[in-house]
């Protein structure tokens, strides 16, 4: 047992964060510099970190982990680039034994938390395609088939929407049409959507850890710097203590995540997954509290549209739905280990009952 | 990273699960029940002599010269055959490597980690907990020895200590912090009175407070250099601030494990913030369990993590405090109507947690200055 970073990990991560660095927006008016968001599409694709999920024979290019390290470098920059839908995309026809094409993404079904899926020839429901490449122009969905899956698109053509003001959300309306995908070689079955669904648990995991310590990258300096009768805010006591319960929570945050992104290609689907509810419901938690803190600790400024810590903020509330928030995994955790009998998830995700996770409760006791 | 065994690491779990299949000792739950304490020499003693305890240590101390990530195995393994957690003293190890001289390591390393010599840690005084450095007890030289004088509190196990790890001002004259000496006194003594506490969850073979009246040890027994108490006292509370020096992990599964147990039986008698409650628990504790497969992997490049000790200890504190609240959730009414209540008796010593070792107030006030780097205030 090793859980450190081989020396291609620890390069990664290092190139990864400077690369995320020197390209994400640094403001929010850095949001609308085109050229700076395309000189950074472009330098994640030449670095070859859309093809990491590919096939390499026999396997991915590249494990979980590495997929995880590229995720939580860009969520720490709010880079304002595709990386985890087209991951998941190649991930999914990878299984399928598609080719390699990088102008598909996958089509998510309302909750945000699974594929479409679309028995027959038309979509019932609309479906959202999450975090696409500008130039992605369809989304695949899974058509049941017997117990398994073979997998077919729905053209794009809706606007791009979303809270998130770094990823792309684009919502196909109910009635689209399903076209046939021609060179799906297997069947994906059960096993193999399970297995997809916690490299995507992984990798949100991932971003909301790079997420929270980015936020706070920003914020502790501010602490530091502004001054309030006479003396620099983070020298209060009051201050201080929510500041050092964030990092507690990130730190807590990446060990649970750092595992989650081993267990994707190193244990059975059942495994895997589990490994990813856990990462995902203590990192959905802990980010929703690290960045409320950071607006917080910014005081009137950190709620204004210009301050960028909300930018967190609302990137973190998408990677906290997509594969589901912590509710969510707290209601599959009592599923398979409590043996809770609920019925289907409601469709906002949320388990019934008067604790919805979210509701304030921060992953620390507040008295300790 | 890999999380899977090494090859050397499955024989050790291997042979680590046979042996806890033949000699659980059935033991209570430590926090709980005194009648753990009654026995838990015994199984110290136990587990060093399969060869199971001291995994990271010296071998010339009677450890077994391991990487200190075989310390989470046996907290894996402990927690899945339903057994004690390892002894918790890890901490006064490191202390007595880090600023013992070579002939007192020899002295007290062996008996200390075989469970042969018990100890205790004489830090707290009734003036002295979260200023520990205004602590008052003196030890005043008096030819060979030192005389000491004062009032400790919240020294565990004090009751059955045969050494306390004591701090004491030497020289009353300098800074408060650099008038302090370490020494290992021997509490077979007169001058020496024991006084139990009671815990707020009943137990009282935890808690106690040592009244020294002019009792003696040797100027040998000096662990460091006169006056460097305060960094021996440093070295040992950041460790001890480690769940993976302590070995809690192992409690904290066991407990989600009952719990879960209970709610398995028929959940649907369990109401949905309930089960949330447990869920939440299984999530913190599973977080704590990787967080020490990190930070024990990170010491294999020769991290000490210092500060980043007390972030450990807050993330320690919540699951502990989380893992109490989820118990007294499940159990519901009983935790009102039985004051024997296991999960009452569970919640009511996880509330020592943020307090133990270093209040939560201190640790916080630790990770802002030391590992942010924010302003003094």
């Amino acid at each position: 047992m090793d859980t450190r970073d081989t020396p291609e990990q620890a390069e990664l991560r290092r190139a990864a964060r400077q690369l995320a660095r020197e390209l994400g927006p640094a403001t929010v008016a850095d949001l609308d510099d085109g050229a700076r968001a395309k000189r950074l599409t472009g330098a994640v694709h030449d670095a070859g970190w859309l093809e990491l999920r590919q096939d390499g024979g026999g396997g991915p290019v590249a494990s979980g982990v590495e997929s995880a390290i590229v995720a939580d470098a860009l969520g720490g920059a709010v880079a304002d680039v595709a990386f985890t839908g087209p991951a998941l995309a190649a991930d999914l026809s990878r299984r399928a034994g598609c080719g390699a094409t990088d102008s598909a993404v996958v089509g998510f079904a309302p909750n945000l938390i699974d594929p479409a899926v679309v028995p027959g020839r038309v979509a019932a429901t609309p479906i959202y395609a999450v975090d696409a490449a500008e130039h992605v122009d369809v989304a695949s969905v899974l058509v049941p088939t017997g117990p398994d899956y073979r997998l077919a698109q729905v053209q794009l053509d809706g606007p791009a929407e979303g809270a998130d003001l770094t990823r792309v959300i684009r919502r196909i309306p109910a009635g689209a049409s399903l076209a046939d995908v021609h060179d799906q070689r297997r069947l994906l079955t059960h096993d193999d959507v399970a297995h997809w669904s916690a490299l995507g648990l992984a990798l949100t995991s991932a971003d909301l850890v790079g997420l929270m310590r980015g936020v706070l990258d920003i914020t502790v300096p501010y602490a530091s710097e502004r001054r309030q009768f006479g003396v620099p805010i983070g020298s209060f006591q009051a201050v201080q203590h929510l500041l050092a319960e964030a990092r507690c929570l990130m730190e807590g945050s990446l060990s649970a995540a750092l595992y989650a992104s081993w267990a994707v290609d190193e244990l059975a689907p059942d495994e895997a997954c589990a490994a990813g509810r856990v990462a995902k419901a203590y990192c959905a938690r802990a980010a929703r509290t690290v960045c409320e803190t950071a607006v917080q600790v910014h005081g009137g400024i950190g709620n204004t549209w210009e301050c960028m810590v909300h930018v967190y903020l609302r990137r973190a509330v998408l990677s906290s739905q997509w594969f589901g928030d912590d509710g969510e995994q707290l209601l599959q955790i009592q599923r398979t280990r409590l043996g809770v009998d609920t019925p289907a998830a409601p469709s906002s995700g949320r388990p019934p009952g008067p604790a919805a996770p979210s509701s304030g409760r921060p992953p620390g006791p507040a008295s300790g | 990273m890999d999380y899977r065994d090494s090859p050397a690491e499955a024989e050790f779990r291997a042979r680590l699960r046979t042996w806890l299949a033949d000699h659980d000792p059935g033991l209570p739950t430590s926090s709980t029940d005194d009648d753990y304490w009654a026995q838990q020499a015994e199984w110290h003693t136990a587990l060093y002599d399969a060869g199971f305890f001291g995994l990271s240590w010296p071998g010339r101390y009677g450890g077994h010269d391991l990487p200190p990530v075989f310390d989470v195995i046996l907290d894996q393994e402990l927690a899945a055959a339903g057994a004690p957690p390892r002894p918790s003293l890890g901490y006064l190890v490191q202390g007595i490597t880090t600023h013992g001289s070579d002939d007192i390591k020899d002295r007290f390393l062996p008996g200390l980690i075989s469970g042969r010599e018990r100890w205790c840690q004489g830090f707290s005084e009734p003036d002295a907990g979260s200023d520990l450095a205004s602590l008052r007890t003196t030890a005043s030289h008096d030819g060979d020895d030192y005389v000491i004088n004062g009032h400790k509190i919240w020294t565990s196990y004090s009751d059955v200590a045969d050494w306390c790890f004591l701090l004491a001002r030497t020289d009353p004259d300098v800074p408060k912090h650099k008038g302090i000496s370490a020494f290992a006194v021997p509490m077979h003594q007169p001058g020496i009175e024991q006084r139990p506490l009671r815990m707020i969850n009943g137990i009282t073979t935890e808690f106690g407070q040592v009244l020294f009246d002019g009792a003696r040890v040797a100027s040998e027994n000096m662990i460091g250099a006169p006056g460097e108490g305060w960094r021996v006292a440093m070295t040992i509370v950041s460790h001890e601030r480690e769940p993976g020096e302590l070995g809690f992990v192992a409690r904290y599964a066991k407990t989600v494990d009952d719990v879960e147990k209970e709610v398995r039986a028929d959940p649907t008698t369990f109401r949905p913030d309930q089960l949330d409650e447990v869920a939440w628990a299984f999530v913190q504790a599973e977080m704590l369990r990787l967080h020490v497969c990190r930070r024990l992997s990170e010491r294999l490049d020769g991290i000490q993590h210092g500060p980043g000790g007390s972030v450990d200890k807050l993330l320690m504190t919540w699951v502990e405090q989380t893992v109490g609240a989820a118990a007294l959730a499940v159990s519901g009414p009983r935790a009102a109507l039985d004051t024997e209540d296991v999960p009452l008796k569970v919640y009511l010593y996880s509330r020592a947690q943020s307090v133990m070792g270093g209040t939560s107030q201190v640790q916080k006030n630790i990770v802002a200055s030391r590992v942010l780097g924010l302003p003094a205030p």
